[in-house]
């Protein structure tokens, strides 16, 4: 469960991307992490120029094992594109990688607001608070893992369905190919020759 | 074919038909009907005695009715199973005193008129759809008059009439004199590409089968004289164009224009087509023995019926919809589900081969490991909240979660079917499910910290993860330039917004607030997002009654793909944003705390329920 009690407190470690030029180019991305520190709970605050980079995750990694960060939040590009990247550097760093939490500087301030450096600083760090916020109440996830029949069922007996079931089949899987006229073969059955080469279907 | 028939791993069950699917992906219970064959199919050598001595005579199915086979019978030559099967409502009965001319004759002994329907459940990982097509039928096309003429014949019936196998051996007949026709017409698509009748598709395969039929046809009889009436001619596959090339080089003529009526001469029953020939703009009329009317393929009637069961999708074409057209095209939106063949999209032979192989191997990844990972990100109950209402049921788009109304017992969330769109934690009416990692509290530490500071300056968007914030990555990597004001709160899908988060965020001064989600039928979780749009017109109409602007809350449907839509939306968004004053915004969060029926009216649930 997430809901934590308010007496424990979480150690929260925050890390702003330059992504190169892309975020640090108009966000100034010293200041957002010079921000995020002031923020409750955040034990360490860092900025880094690619956080998807080895170095990078080797930063939030010895954080963890060192500083005892329990929370990581990671202000750079969208969790779409790098939160699998991140939640494995948790895993890796033996923190439960559902404890990561992004907020989009690149996606959403810099390459957006690019003309007004101000407003997009003033938004990152809006977007850092929240997602600091959010971290708090983070809670572990398991994946379940739930066993798998190694059966498939084929619903319709036409050359697609013979296709498939025998695929299936051959490589060792049980298959249920279910007709519903009293033969198999469909559309096809009823054809002599096909095109393009104008051999016989059956 | 016959390698189905005689596979160790395929247990094929014909005259069958899916009654039920439950469970989820790794773990589906189908339940199968399976009529009685009235023969032993591992006993029938199928040496066609019992048909011999069979007195019913019913028009053959198979053939299109062109010619007649017996009560039992085999399909055609080369059915598999090849066992003989017995047509139960002609069969005058196994009654000696009637009839059981075929139990007498039946060496082997195998037909059993004792035999019943069975129901036979099995356990299997993964279904595969491979429903296939109907035919369209031309009767309503009257002006082609195929039920008057009876040398108008559809395609199929010309397939049978040429094919070795059919009623005819092969040879094409005509139907009124039985001898082969000098002159033969087809007309292409026929029940396609029309917005008027038929369907407004191009049915993929029409094109390339006619031109075959034409090589056929000159194949028999070179002095035959063909002509194809058509609007486009689509040969784009692999060897396509040389066919083409090789019909038209073969004397077959190409006419552009579909006829605007047929007209039969009474004496020699000839067919006289009238047609605008659009290459030339002149008014033509040809002169033919027989016509051929290239039928378009269509979804079967029965589709529904495994929609439902499957909870899957269709397009307004009627086939089912694929999880993403690009890259993943055999795969339904409920995980362990793939298509195969025309089930998806009419397609030819080669392309449903692929798409079955595709499908297949899609399968075996998902099965392989022997178990999988489900998804993490899940609805819980707290059975001590939970009144067994039932509405988290009727909304839940994947059937994921029972309630028993009868013993008032919580409601169960079956985990591993739960895709984690979070919709049920949005109407459930005593907040007694938790979307776990997308909980209330998490949501809301999130809107109170965007509404920190200057609250007026912010505009809470509400995004979800496959569609709308998708859209606005789209616009960031395209670098579309919008009011820096947005303050984007990612959920998974648009349906888990519940009335709560939306009031919470206008509680805490925000001047306008927007949820977006995926277009009708893009919803990655189905149909959720039809409950995120009664929900927000269900705001608007308190916001009405409460005399806030309802136009401050904004429902938008971005995909992915739309960087150019967010950004339209966003200025938008700001430009109504000015039009919100500090006082609006005060004035708002008064009569927001004054309403203290607020939170129970919100969260009532009742219209959901009304309107389902």
């Amino acid at each position: 469960m997430e809901r934590k009690s308010d007496t424990t407190r979480s150690r929260i470690g925050v890390y702003v991307c330059h992504c190169g030029s892309n975020i640090a180019g108009v966000v100034d991305c010293q200041a957002v992490a010079a921000y995020a520190e002031t923020l409750p709970e955040v034990v360490v605050s860092r900025h880094e120029g690619y956080l998807c980079s080895e170095p990078g995750q080797n930063r939030i990694k010895a954080d963890i094992a060192e500083l005892g960060i329990d929370r990581v939040v990671v202000a750079s590009c969208s969790p779409r594109l790098h939160e699998p990247t991140f939640r494995a550097c948790l895993s890796e760093a033996g923190l439960n990688p559902y404890l990561l939490e992004m907020a989009n500087l690149r996606e959403q301030c810099s390459w957006v607001h690019s003309g007004d450096p101000e407003a997009a600083t003033r938004k990152a760090q809006d977007l850092v608070r929240a997602a600091v916020a959010r971290a708090r109440l983070l809670g572990a996830r398991k994946e379940l893992q739930v066993p798998v029949e190694p059966a498939t069922l084929v619903m319709g007996g036409g050359v697609a369905g013979i296709q498939a079931a025998l695929d299936l089949a051959d490589s060792g899987y049980k298959v249920y190919l279910v007709e519903k006229a009293p033969s198999i073969g469909g559309v096809m059955a009823w054809l002599d020759k096909t095109y393009p080469t104008m051999d016989c279907s059956i | 074919m016959a390698d189905a028939g005689r596979h160790p791993n395929i247990t094929l069950l014909t005259q069958a038909e899916v009654k039920s699917v439950s469970g989820y992906v790794g773990n589906f219970e189908v339940r199968i009907f399976k009529k009685a064959r009235y023969v032993v199919e591992s006993e029938c050598t199928a040496c066609g005695d019992c048909a011999q001595v069979c007195p019913v005579l019913v028009p053959n199915e198979f053939n299109m009715g062109l010619d007649s086979r017996r009560a039992i019978y085999q399909p055609f030559p080369q059915a598999i199973p090849s066992a003989y099967v017995m047509d139960i409502d002609h069969c005058l009965g196994h009654d000696p005193m009637v009839c059981g001319k075929c139990v007498a004759a039946c060496k082997k002994k195998c037909i059993d008129f004792n035999m019943s329907d069975e129901e036979i459940t099995v356990k299997v990982g993964t279904i595969i759809v491979a429903t296939g097509i109907e035919l369209y039928d031309p009767t309503e096309l009257d002006e082609y008059g195929y039920t008057r003429y009876e040398n108008v014949v559809t395609s199929a019936e010309f397939e049978r009439l040429i094919n070795a196998g059919g009623p005819t051996r092969g040879h094409v007949i005509r139907l009124t004199d039985r001898r082969p026709p000098k002159s033969v017409a087809f007309i292409q698509c026929v029940g396609s590409r029309s917005q008027k009748r038929g369907e407004p598709y191009c049915s993929n395969i029409c094109c390339m089968n006619t031109i075959k039929s034409t090589l056929m046809l000159k194949d028999h009889d070179p002095e035959v004289d063909v002509k194809v009436f058509y609007i486009d001619i689509r040969a784009f596959g692999k060897g396509f164009e040389d066919l083409f090339r090789r019909s038209k080089g073969s004397g077959v003529r190409f006419v552009r224009g579909l006829p605007g009526s047929i007209r039969e001469d009474p004496k020699t029953k000839d067919l006289i087509l009238t047609v605008e020939n659009t290459a030339t703009n002149q008014l033509e009329q040809h002169r033919v023995e027989m016509v051929v009317l290239a039928v378009g393929v269509k979804p079967p009637e029965d589709m529904k019926i495994v929609q439902e069961m499957l909870a899957l999708q269709r397009t307004a074409d009627g086939f089912y919809l694929e999880a993403h057209p690009k890259l993943q095209p055999v795969e339904a939106a409920t995980r362990g589900i793939f298509f195969a063949g025309c089930a998806e999209a009419p397609k030819d032979i080669k392309d449903s081969v692929t798409q079955a192989s595709a499908a297949a191997a899609r399968a075996m990844r998902l099965m392989n490991p022997r178990q999988l990972t489900v998804e993490a990100i899940t609805a819980e109950v707290l059975p001590h909240l939970c009144t067994a209402c039932g509405i988290c049921a009727r909304v839940c788009p994947f059937g994921a979660i029972t309630v028993d109304k009868r013993t008032k017992s919580p409601a169960v969330v079956t985990t591993a079917a739960c895709a984690g769109c979070g919709t049920c934690a949005a109407e459930c009416p005593q907040n007694a499910i938790v979307q776990h990692h997308f909980t209330d509290e998490q949501l809301e530490a999130q809107i109170d910290a965007i509404l920190q500071d200057e609250p007026w300056e912010q505009i809470p968007v509400f995004a979800c993860n496959w569609c709308s914030y998708a859209g606005a990555d789209f616009a960031g990597v395209s670098r579309f330039q919008y009011p820096p004001h947005a303050r984007l709160i990612r959920t998974m899908c648009s349906g888990r917004v519940s009335e709560k988060l939306v009031w919470r965020a206008f509680a805490k001064g925000a001047p306008v607030v927007l949820v977006s989600g995926c277009h009708f039928g893009d919803c990655h979780y189905l149909n959720a997002n039809h409950w995120t749009d009664r929900r927000i017109k269900r705001m608007w109409k308190k916001m009405e009654k409460m005399g806030l602007r309802p136009e401050r809350l904004q429902l938008e449907w971005i995909s992915a793909a739309e960087g150019l839509r967010f950004q339209a939306v966003m200025e938008k968004m700001e430009h109504l944003r000015r039009t919100v004053t500090p006082e609006e915004v005060a004035e708002t969060q008064r009569v927001l705390a004054s309403y203290d029926g607020l939170r129970e009216a919100s969260d009532s649930g009742s219209e959901p329920a009304e309107e389902s």
